[in-house]
This record gives C-alpha cells, structure tokens and sequence, in this order.
C-alpha cells in the first residue's frame, strides 16, 4: 500500500505546485492547502505505516510495540493544526487584499504595490 | 571582573531613562560606574606586578568545548586601566559638552555599549567570545559616529567605519574558525602554548592575513586608514574616546596579544613592519596638509597607531616594552588634545586651526594643559612623551629588519609629529588673540578635568618612571616567548644616538613648522592621491556592489509570486535529481503494487480524482468541496493505518476549512482563464516532475533508516513514566511537551493576526 | 441562515458535541483524543451555532471573549509547565498526583492534564475568535 499512498503523495504534490502557480489568489491558497496534505502524508507514509494498530497500550499491558509509529503520528497531529491556522491567515489576508485591490489576479495585485 | 563587563551592559539599558531623571547631573553620576571599575582594577595591581594572571569561566556550551572565560594579565590590565579611567573622564567630559542635547540618553547608552565590549574585548580568553565583543565595538561606534544622523557626513562615515572594521570582523572570525580547528581549542592561553601546532598548519598563511586585516581595519593601518579622519564626525568625546585612546587600539592589542602564537612566521612580523613603517609615515604626511583641529589629532593618531604596531612587530622583548610604554604615553595625551580641541571649539565655535591663536589670555588653564599636553607629544624632556619616544627609537636602532629605511622613515614622523605638537598643542594660545564666532573664556570645571588629569599623569610618569618599571617587566614577560631581560625606564638614557635623533629632530620640526607655509607647498602635489587614493577605492567598491545587488534583485525579486515558486521548485528538483542520478546504483527499492485491498484502491481513485477535480474545475465552490474530499480521503487513510487522533482532527480540521473558504470566497466572481496554454503547460511539467520526485523520495526513503529511531523509547515508558496509554497523545503534552507549547503560541499568535488583519479595515471605515 | 430544523437541531447538537469534546480532553491521554480535536470539536459546536443563529447569539453562549480564552490557554499551558518547577524538576515535566476515592476508584491527576486542558483552550479561543470575525466580516 505504501507504493499507492507515494503515488498519492505525487500527485497532491504536483497539484499543489501546479496550483501555486497559478494567477488567481483563491488558486494559490488551494494549492497551499493541497501542499500541507502532501507534506502531512508524505511524513505518515515517509516512517512506515502499519495497517489498523493505533499506538495505543492496551489495559493490563505496559507496554506497546509493532504498532504503527507514535512519532510521525504527533508530528502530522501538530501540522494539521498549524495547517489550519496558516490557512486561515492567509484566507483572510487574501480576503483583505482583494477586497482592497478589488481583484484575484496576482498581476494586476502586483501593479498596485508600490 | 565579568561583573565588571556586563555591569557595564546592564547600565546601559537604564541611561535612557535615568538621564531623563538626573538631566544635568547625569553626567558626573554615570562616571561613577566607570570610577569604580578603575578603582576595581587598580586593586589588582599587586596581582599584576607579580606576574600572575586572574582567570574566571564560566561553561556554556560544554559538549563543543566551548566556555565564556575571561582572564586579567598585564596587558589586559593595562588595557582595562585605560578603558575604565579614560572612560570615566569622557563620561564626565560629556555631560557638560553635550549638556541639554536631545539624545544625550542614547548617547550615553551608546558609550556603556561600547565600554562594555570593549573592556570584553581585552579580557576575554575564548577568542570566539573575542569577536562577539568586537564586533560590538564596531557597532557602537557606528552609533556614535552617527550620532548626529541628521547631518550626510556623519551617516556617510559612520557607515564607512562600520563596513570597513566590519570587513575586518568577519576575516577576524575566519581566521580564528580556521586557528580554532587547527589547534583543537579556542582559548588564547592553549593557543601560546600549542602555538607549534598552529603555525605548523598548512593554512598558517590564511590565519595570519586574516587576523591582521581585522587588526589594520580596526587600527586603521593603511591602506584602510581612511575612515578613522571620517569618523571626526562623531562628538568630541567619542573621538578622545573611540578614535584615540580605546577602539582603534583593539587592533594593537590583537597583534600584542597574538604575538607569541605567530611571532615566529615571517609572514606576520614582515607584514606588520610594512605596515607599521607606511601608515606612520601617510599618517604623518596628511596631517601635515591639515588645518581642522580634530583632522590633525586624527592623522596624528594614525602615525602613533602605526608607530605601535611597528614597535610589536619587532617582537623584541625591549620593543614591546616601548610598545606598552607609547600606548600608555599616547593615550594621555592624545585624548587630552582632543578634549581641548572640544573645549575650544565649545568655547570659541571655530574648528579650523589657522583662525585660532592667543587663546592663553582667556583660557589660560586650557592653554597650560595644551602645551604640557604639546610638549609630550612632540617628546620634549622632562615629559612622559619624551620617554616613549627614546624607546621609540632605541628599539629602532636596534632592529635589523629594513634598516636603515626604517631610521630614516621614523626620523621624518617624529618630524612631523612635531609640527603636529605645535600645532595642535601651541598655536591656538599663544600669538595675538583672533577674532572667533563666539567670545572666548576659561571652559567649565568638567571640559578641563579630565585633561588636566593627564597632563598631571604625563608629567608625573616623566619624572618617577620607575613606578612603570615591574608593570612593563611583568607584562613583556607574558607577550614576549623568550624574554628574561628587564627593561629600565629612565628619563636620562645618556647622550646617545637616539638622544641625538631626538634633538636634531625636535629642532627641525620646530623650525619646519615655523616655515609651514611655504612647506605646505612642497606636499601640494599630493593632493592627486586624494581622488586616487584608497577610500576612492571604498565608494568604487561600494557602488560595484550597490549595483550587483539591485541587479539580482530585480532579477530574482520580480513580485511575481508564481516566477519564484517555479524558480524554487526548479531548482529543488534539478539539484535533487542530480544527485538521485549520480547514486542511483546505490539506491534499492522494492515495489509492491499488490498490497492494496479493494477497498483501499477506491479510495486512492477517490483521492487522486478530488485532486485533479479541484485543480481543473472552473466552479469555486466545486474546487473548495474537491478540496474537502481530497482532505476526508487523507483523514479515511489515517484510519486505515493505526492512527485515530490524526483521522479526527483531519476531519474537523476540513470541515473549517471548508467554511472558511466559503466565508471568504463565495461572493467573488468564477476563475477566469488568466494563463495561456504554454505556461500552464510548462508549470504542469515542472509540477508533475516535482511529484514524480517526491513520489520517488517516499520510496526510496522507506528501506532508509540513518539512525536509531526514538520511538520505541516513547513506546516503553509512555505508561510506566507518563501514565498515559495514548501514546501519541502524551508525546504532545509530555514528552514533548515545550514543541506543543511552542505550536499553541503560534496558532494564538496567528489567531490575533487574522483578528488584527480584520479590525484594519473596520479602522478605515 | 434562517432554518428551522437546523436550529432546532443546533441547540440539541451543542450541548452533545460540548459533551463529547470534554470527552475527548479528558479521555485522550488513554485513548484517542486530546487537547487538540477537543479544542476543535467544541469550537465547531459554537460555530454552528453562529451559522445556524449569528454572531452575536453566539457570543453570549460563549459567554468569554475568544481572545480572553487564548490568553487563559496559553497561560494555563505555561503554569502547568511551571509547577514541576517549584518541586526544583526542569520545566513541562510530568508530575503526578495519585489517589485512591470510594466512588471513582482511582484517580490519576498530572500536570499534562492541565497542559491539555491550555492546549484545548487556545485551539478554542483561535477557532472560534477566526470563525466569528470572520462571520461579522462577510
């Protein structure tokens, strides 16, 4: 499976980049979301996946082991969530500068910054 | 003493404010921080004399061998003494000369600044420790350089002084990362002791260029003498404080200091004899076409600085000796004339030193202080000058090196450095009383104090030399590897040849003077080098790399985000493919396409169709609701693969995010088609091969493993230590628990940004 | 957003997804769960709540200002960092307070609750502070 999740991890990847050239704003905000995706999977799948076991000890155990990997786990656990307030910074900040600009297109956003 | 280091920082944050309280008193009260390092200090004397040295560390970076250590020997006390004292008198001198000055406050923080590093600069034993302090004192003084930022010319000189001694900082830390590796340590001390070891490096040559480019940039030998004149732009004080007597000897004391380490290689000591013999005599020449006071004391100090390092290239133990000597003589009466030179300009308003004479009437202490201060510097007997300059001389005789050149070269300094004395010390207050801007009188108890003090100073160590004899003998001791003779200071050496150098030359540049104007002529034909000489070579320099800049920049910073990106990607992928190519026979990876489920395989199709929907649709909506699919099929993965706290989070996560794109987009108009067919080609090719690589990166990064992996560590001890039976979860709030607070810092700070971005608007309203 | 089942709903679907997002806090430091996707699931229960009714509404259920729960977050996180401190142990180590009660049998309580507990509180107070601003916004 680790093959077709690195294909996937492509993919999200080249969407992402192909997006963040892209002229319009919203496009570029997708293809960051897409990147943080890409980023987050390439790390769980980067360490080695392990089907269904959660790093979790079971009652009466003290112990875990042969489970899937905790560290990749905490690691993705905080980028989703600094993901999610990046995004939303830059939604809004999108959101300022075109309603300011009164435009989505980069060019034309990058005539008005002098 | 490391107190008396950071005391000195710690000072500086409150004199902002504690100016602001004390106003005019600031002055004489903030001296007396200075006072009592010099007090501090002088207790150590007993110390000193014996020979011994006074270390104190501190550990900071263990495992790198890496520590903040300090030590106290001779020549850092000779240093210290000069730091602390003089710094007192100059902190006085300024309260009363920049009295009611708006940025008197920064002023004086600018001045602890310095202080402080400076007094670092000569204790410090770690030489990385060194260069943080050094590099300190290049930046203070560009403050104080710069104090009046109003005017063009302090800013253009306070830039200079800070690119040209900061040029010398950063060779300084090459060479010292370069000796450091080379010798296995970065203590001064294990350096004098392993100095075999260093110089028998095959990069010796490299070492020893770099470390006296630091110290000529920083004392202003030439070629890189030109910015300490400019920097007479600072106040008055500073110049008698920076440009005399302290910063521009951090250079000297780098040389003394290192001299056992490198005096055997031929390089350093030829190198500093060169030096030495040019700048004194360029300093010399062009303070001679001077006529602005502070100009001639400023080239003035650019001989003796070079008469110093001349001395200390010699590397005689006698040498060095008169080396310590003149910096102590220089000192004394250098920062006095240029005090003087501030009183009189304080008191009359007239700067330029052909307008100024018979002053004595109305300022006759100033006038008696000028001339002692005068006659010391021209080195007339029974004043200290005179002192320095026999073992000036002596030592000259006594070298081989470039003799006799060296004799004559040092004859017409001394020559001119006469004229200089009359000059500055003489002129202004004897002769018929001139006409100046403001009406002339005796200047205020604090702009005579200090120079008074070292007039009494210079007059006293004249006549009772004796009391220097053990503090030169102990020091030479530590700077001088085979030293076991002990030098005599004595006012009379007897009539010999140097008595008699010293004479003639006395005589023939009193008398040179007197015919200055017509002299003057003879150097007319210098004035071509000016507008060929090494600072033309600065502003080429500066404006070469002015232009290459702004170049790139345009270039590379178009303020088109997408050329950037491409460029980035481009080169990401072009150099990591590079080196995939030149290792591919190492790399071993194994495909198995069959490990997949039915159910497993749709939703790889599910994903990689929501992601190719949410590129090409034209509808907003749709691409965002692509999106949210693309995100519920990577939390559905999680799921698959052991990890539930990833899935939940993911999929809240999505849901937001889905809300916030349609808050924030859905009033806007559909995508147009911004792009042509060719670029958006181009950028999918770029984009595909980039994926394709991180699609091989993932693989190829399976079968690797570098290192030990921590994660069985959390694994056993997530319950016997953390009482936790989530592992994941007590990673985030225990064991590595100060990331996690880190990240929530971060979300609360983009939160309050996202606030802040939105309240903007709300103000413009 | 004028729907009635959806309010209907709403005011039923706060309190169990406040209910479960407790849940989630308490519960996570043995099984799934935690400060995090805690903080989120009671923040999405006021913004549906904002969706459903407005702002304002949802405001006064929240009762605090988000950025006031931020800072009380942050602060929360920092002093649980801070006891091991005074028991002279380095900063953000787990110190653990063990007992044993008639009625719930027996109860571990440690500074990384409390941690949690900062963690949930800033991912609540940015959440719903981004969400409600911009919903007065648009």
């Amino acid at each position: 499976m680790s093959f077709w999740l690195a294909i996937i991890v492509g993919v999200l990847y080249s969407a992402g980049i192909y997006m963040m050239m892209r002229r319009s704003v919203v496009k570029l905000i997708i293809g960051l979301a897409l990147l943080s995706h890409a980023a987050n999977l390439l790390i769980f799948t980067g360490a080695g996946i392990v089907r269904e076991k959660a790093p979790i000890i079971s009652k009466f155990q003290e112990t875990v082991s042969n489970n899937a990997d905790p560290l990749p786990q905490a690691l993705v656990l905080t980028a989703i969530v600094i993901s999610f307030g990046v995004l939303a910074f830059a939604l809004v900040l999108t959101h300022r500068a075109v309603e300011s600009v009164g435009t989505d297109d980069l060019d034309q956003m990058k005539e008005t910054d002098t | 003493m490391v107190l008396a280091v950071f005391s000195l920082f710690l000072f500086s944050f409150f004199t902002p404010f504690l100016c602001r309280v004390f106003q005019k008193k600031s002055g004489w009260l903030f001296s007396l921080l200075p006072l009592s390092l010099t007090l501090y200090f002088l207790s150590q004397t007993s110390l000193i004399l014996q020979g011994q040295t006074l270390t104190h560390t501190f550990e900071w970076v263990p495992l790198l061998n890496f520590s903040f250590s300090f030590h106290l020997d001779g020549l850092s006390y000779l240093f210290a003494m000069l730091i602390c004292g003089i710094g007192t008198v100059i902190v006085f001198y300024s309260g009363s000369y920049l009295e009611g000055d708006r940025y008197l406050g920064r002023f004086f923080c600018s001045l602890f600044v310095f202080m402080g590093s400076m007094l670092g600069v000569v204790l410090s034993n770690n030489v990385l420790v060194l260069f943080v302090f050094w590099e300190l004192t290049s930046l203070s003084s560009y403050f104080l350089i710069g104090y009046n930022h109003e005017k063009k010319e302090s800013r253009y000189a306070a830039l200079q002084a800070l690119l040209v001694t900061g040029l010398g900082g950063l060779a300084l830390l090459v060479a010292v990362l370069m000796a450091g590796s080379a010798v296995g340590s970065f203590e001064i001390t294990v350096w004098v002791e392993r100095w075999q070891t260093l110089i028998s490096s095959p990069y010796i040559s490299a070492i020893v260029i770099l470390v006296l480019l630091a110290a000529f940039t920083k004392s202003a030998q030439f070629p890189f003498h030109f910015w300490l004149p400019n920097a007479m732009q600072a106040p008055t004080p500073v110049s008698a404080y920076l440009h005399s007597s302290t910063m521009v000897k951090a250079g000297i004391y780098l040389v003394a200091r290192l001299n056992p380490v490198f005096s055997e290689t031929p390089l350093w000591f030829t190198t500093i004899e060169i030096a030495g013999l040019t700048t004194m005599i360029v300093g010399a020449v062009l303070s001679f076409t001077q006529n602005q006071y502070k100009l001639v004391l400023a080239y003035m100090t650019v001989t003796a600085l070079g008469m110093i390092l001349f001395l200390l290239g010699m590397g005689t133990a006698y040498s060095v000796a008169a080396a310590l000597v003149f910096i102590l003589v220089h000192a004394l009466y250098k920062a006095a004339l240029f005090l003087i030179a501030g009183a009189v300009d304080h008191e009359t308003g007239e700067k330029d030193l052909r307008k100024l004479s018979g002053l004595r009437s109305k300022m006759p202490l100033t006038a008696i202080i000028a001339l002692v201060c005068g006659l010391s510097m021209a080195g007339v007997p029974p004043l200290f000058g005179f002192i320095g300059k026999e073992l000036f001389l002596e030592s000259t005789l006594k070298t081989q090196l470039f003799y006799p050149l060296n004799i004559w070269v040092v004859s017409f300094t001394s020559l001119f450095i006469v004229c200089a004395a009359c000059f500055t010390g003489l002129k202004p207050f004897f002769g018929k009383l001139a006409v100046t801007p403001k009406k002339p009188h005796e200047a205020p108890l604090a702009l005579y104090l200090g120079p008074l003090i070292f007039a009494v100073l210079s007059v006293g160590f004249g006549l009772y030399p004796k009391v220097l004899d053990s503090f030169v003998t102990a020091s030479v001791h530590t700077l001088v590897r085979s030293s076991s003779d002990h030098v005599h200071l004595a006012l009379w050496h007897g009539f010999n040849q140097a008595f008699f150098i010293s004479m003639t030359v006395l005589a023939v540049g009193v008398a040179f003077y007197l015919l200055r104007d017509v002299s003057l002529k003879l150097f007319k034909p210098l004035a071509i080098f000016k507008s060929l000489g090494p600072e033309k070579a600065y502003q080429i320099f500066l404006k070469i790399l002015n232009s290459v800049a702004k170049t790139q920049t345009l270039i590379l910073q178009n303020g088109f985000l997408r050329y950037y990106v491409f460029f980035i990607i481009l080169t990401a992928v072009f150099l990591c493919g590079w080196v995939v190519f030149l290792h591919q026979e190492t790399l071993q990876m194994t495909f198995n396409f069959s490990d997949i489920k039915f159910h497993e395989f749709l939703l790889v199709l599910l994903i990689i169709a929501a992601t190719l929907a949410s590129t090409v649709l034209r509808s907003r909506i749709s691409a965002i609701i692509s999106l949210g699919v693309v995100g519920y099929g990577v939390s559905v993965i999680f799921v698959i693969f052991g990890a539930p706290d990833l899935a939940m989070t993911q999929i809240v996560i999505e849901t937001l995010i889905v809300v916030l794109f349609i808050l924030v987009f859905y009033h806007l108009k559909p995508f147009q088609n911004l792009s042509s067919k060719g670029s958006k080609l181009r950028d999918a090719l770029l984009a595909l091969s980039a994926g394709a690589l991180m699609t091989f990166l993932v693989l190829a990064a399976q079968d690797v493993q570098y290192a030990e992996s921590i994660s069985p560590y959390f694994e056993q001890n997530s319950w016997l230590l953390a009482h936790g039976r989530n592992v994941v979860n007590v990673i985030l709030v225990d064991f590595r628990a100060l990331d996690t607070l880190g990240e929530i810092t971060v979300l609360a700070i983009a939160g309050l940004g996202i606030f802040i971005l939105l309240k903007l608007k709300l103000g413009k309203k | 957003m004028h729907s009635i089942i959806l309010r209907t709903a709403t005011v039923f679907l706060k309190y169990l997804l406040l209910v479960f997002s407790v849940y989630l806090l308490l519960g996570g430091h043995n099984e799934p769960g935690g400060g995090f996707v805690g903080g989120l699931v009671a923040a999405s229960a006021f913004i549906l709540f904002a969706i459903a009714y407005n702002v304002e509404e949802a405001r006064k259920r929240l009762r605090i200002e988000p950025a006031v729960l931020i800072g009380i977050g942050l602060l929360t996180a920092l002093f649980s960092g801070l006891i091991p401190v005074i028991l002279n142990k380095s900063f953000l180590t787990g110190v653990w307070f063990h007992g044993h009660s008639e009625i719930f049998g027996d109860i571990h309580i440690g500074s990384p609750l409390f941690f949690d507990v900062g963690v949930y509180l800033v991912v609540l107070g940015v959440t719903v502070k981004i969400i409600f601003s911009l919903l007065e916004e648009v």
